[in-house]
């Protein structure tokens, strides 16, 4: 029997702070191949709850334009998960913030495997890695194959679910889940900017709606579309987070502050 | 074949070849995010429902006679086999409607679909030839069709480009990644996942996340199964020595070795592109290059680097250059069923130009690989002479002309 003597940080989060939770997402690699750590460190003291940091993949099909220019910025500033292990190295010790805020390590299945599923997962605990988002892991793989390495580690997985998703998988996917569950917005990749004014759809409201009243075990966050303070305080009020992406991204390349962004969502 | 058993009803609406989670061995799987999960759910159903549905298979039927131009011959070409020694013959899947075999298949997906109540389909196309064969079936069921080709190929390969909108597809670039094949099914994927409920997904190949690979494997299984009528006519027996197909995905290999895998006696010869060599980086050679991965929903062997990134691969042939191959092949491979022998662009363009010379007919240069191959059985098999050789001629060469006159 293994013991874990730390608390995973993404459930003291939630326990700490049940509400608003601000998730941003950004690639790592990208702009530049060392700014992973920068961005990471000034996320978490800006005052960012949890940070998904993703790992770039050549195929990423679950995203939309703004995560995969992302993704070959960072392939061809020459990142990998070495790389990304080596950047991150010590940096729970570094002062600030960053000894508490969760990390959620976000990727393709393809390229972790081809680390090694147990020497990935090592290196995350290693690190101090708290949850890893694998999109494109199913459920049936990841309980017979997977599941015991990653407990093993520490390591909590989050799944996604979708306004398709029927509630009977919802239940699983959560029963499976730990950390917390990670709602997609709309049934779209990410980044999907359709819906110009950030309104939510009736549909939209309906499904988040029905998760609530589902009683799932994880706390929830909403994902996909969510851009700025508007959208993530509506998210919000259906959950206890959101997360950001692509709008960091586009907010990174315009060589902005990342205080900024995070100050422009969080700000009364 | 164990589809077959009267008594065992389950097996029927099951999985024909893969394990009912899709894996052929350790190959294969549905790895989708949850975005596909509904959709892929609704195909696998409705696939497995096809199989005992008497309506669809008799509009398939229907089509693949009339409208297709099945049986598709089974020609003894005498010439090439007094060269070789063998008694050769050619499957001339060459001659269907749209000039290649990539026709059976978007025949039976566009009935699927029209079962699923779709108006919407979208495809993935690298050289063009399976985008023409679903603007195709498009055209003929009123179907709107859009194609996601690279911007790479949309220049290489100009007169698809021109057939496929004369039949009124719309055909999108690819601008993502290399922009070529894999890229242009990224972006059918996302368009799939951004339109799951009026559009779906035809792909081209027997690639992607189950049932995917079983059920394009199914609707060209036509090819092996009229091969054994048509040999048995000929030489009193359905099964020949060799069965001989090119692999880049895979879909003409899977429907020639189909009805044949379980004949252990019929050995199943896979011709995959070598593109300069399969030690010049310069290659598509899945099997002797690749490495185990997961992309495009399968798990399966890959050109990739060590950290995974995937890799394009390269063949002169714009059908082969697929960075993964079906799960199928790689688990027939793997088990030693199916014999690879990786050909090079220089091996094909002769075997190619050689089938021209002798018997009139000018190849695909995706099917070249697979002629190119007769002269590896030749070397290693000192019977040869006294065997019976049935090569998959996948596809005609019109659309390779450039290709063969500037090489040749």
């Amino acid at each position: 029997m293994t013991t874990t003597t730390t608390k995973n940080r993404i459930d003291s989060l939630f326990q700490r702070k049940p509400n608003e939770i601000l998730t941003i997402y950004f690639t790592a690699g990208f702009p530049k191949l060392e700014d992973t750590r920068r961005i990471l460190i000034e996320l978490s003291d800006a005052g960012t709850d949890l940070i998904e940091i993703g790992m770039p993949f050549s195929d990423p099909v679950a995203d939309g334009e703004t995560i995969q220019y992302s993704n070959k910025v960072a392939l061809d500033n020459g990142m990998s998960i070495r790389q990304l292990f080596e950047q991150l190295e010590g940096v729970r010790n570094e002062e600030g913030n960053i000894k508490q805020t969760p990390i959620v390590l976000m990727g393709y299945l393809n390229p972790v495997l081809q680390f090694g599923i147990e020497d990935f997962c090592k290196k995350c605990k290693e690190i101090g890695i708290d949850g890893l988002i694998l999109p494109d892991l199913p459920l049936f793989e990841y309980e017979t194959e997977y599941k015991s390495v990653f407990e093993k580690y520490g390591l909590h997985i989050i799944f996604l679910v979708t306004p398709q998703t029927s509630e009977e998988r919802i239940k699983k996917i959560d029963e499976l889940s730990n950390g917390f569950l990670y709602m997609v917005s709309s049934n779209s990749t990410t980044g999907n900017t359709s819906n110009k004014n950030s309104e939510l759809s009736e549909m939209q409201s309906d499904y988040f709606n029905k998760i609530k009243s589902l009683n799932l075990k994880n706390p929830t966050q909403i994902g996909f579309g969510i851009s700025d303070k508007k959208s993530f305080k509506q998210a919000t009020s259906y959950s206890n987070g959101a997360i950001i992406g692509s709008a960091f991204i586009r907010h990174l390349e315009s060589g902005k502050t990342v205080k900024e962004f995070v100050e422009s969502v969080t700000s009364k | 074949m164990k589809y077959q058993t009267e008594n065992n009803k389950e097996t029927i609406l099951r999985s024909k070849i893969a394990d009912n989670r899709g894996y052929y061995g350790q190959f294969g799987g549905a790895y989708i995010p949850e975005m596909l999960y509904p959709n892929i759910e609704e195909i696998e159903k409705a696939y497995y429902a096809l199989q005992d549905d008497d309506e669809f298979k008799k509009e398939f039927e229907y089509l693949l006679k009339d409208y297709v131009g099945r049986p598709t011959p089974l020609y003894f070409a005498k010439r090439l086999s007094e060269k070789y020694g063998a008694k050769v013959y050619l499957k001339r899947e060459d001659l269907n409607h749209t000039g290649a075999h990539k026709v059976n298949n978007t025949v039976g997906q566009v009935l699927l679909a029209k079962k699923l109540g779709k108006n919407k389909i979208v495809a993935e196309t690298g050289a063009g030839q399976h985008g023409v064969a679903t603007a195709t079936v498009c055209a003929l069921m009123g179907m709107e069709c859009i194609v996601f080709m690279g911007e790479i190929d949309i220049e290489r390969q100009q007169p698809n480009v021109a057939r496929m909108k004369m039949l009124g597809a719309e055909v999108r670039p690819a601008l993502s990644g290399s922009k070529t094949l894999k890229d242009a099914t990224n972006e059918a994927m996302r368009y799939w996942i951004n339109n799951p409920v009026d559009t779906h997904y035809i792909i081209g190949s027997v690639v992607g996340p189950h049932p995917y690979p079983e059920m394009v494997a199914w609707f060209q299984s036509v090819i092996s199964e009229e091969m054994r009528n048509q040999l048995t006519e000929k030489e009193g027996t359905p099964n020949p020595d060799y069965v001989i197909a090119c692999v880049g995905g895979g879909s003409n290999a899977a429907g020639a070795f189909y009805h044949y895998i379980d004949e252990k006696n019929v050995q199943l010869i896979a011709a995959e592109a070598a593109g300069m060599g399969i030690s010049s980086g310069q290659t598509a050679a899945t099997i002797a290059c690749g490495t185990l991965g997961v992309l495009h929903g399968s798990k399966t062997l890959l050109m990739q680097t060590q950290d995974g990134q995937v890799i394009e691969p390269y063949s002169i042939s714009a059908g082969l250059d697929y960075p993964g191959i079906g799960a199928l092949h790689a688990y027939l491979a793997d088990s030693k069923r199916a014999k690879f022998y990786a050909i090079t662009d220089e091996q094909a363009m002769k075997a190619g130009q050689e089938l021209a010379l002798l018997e009139g007919i000018i190849p695909a240069i995706e099917s070249a690989h697979a002629l190119a191959a007769l002269n590896n059985l030749k070397e290693e098999d000192a019977d040869f002479d006294e065997k019976v050789v049935i090569i998959n001629l996948s596809g005609r060469g019109d659309k390779d002309l450039s290709t063969y006159s500037k090489y040749l």
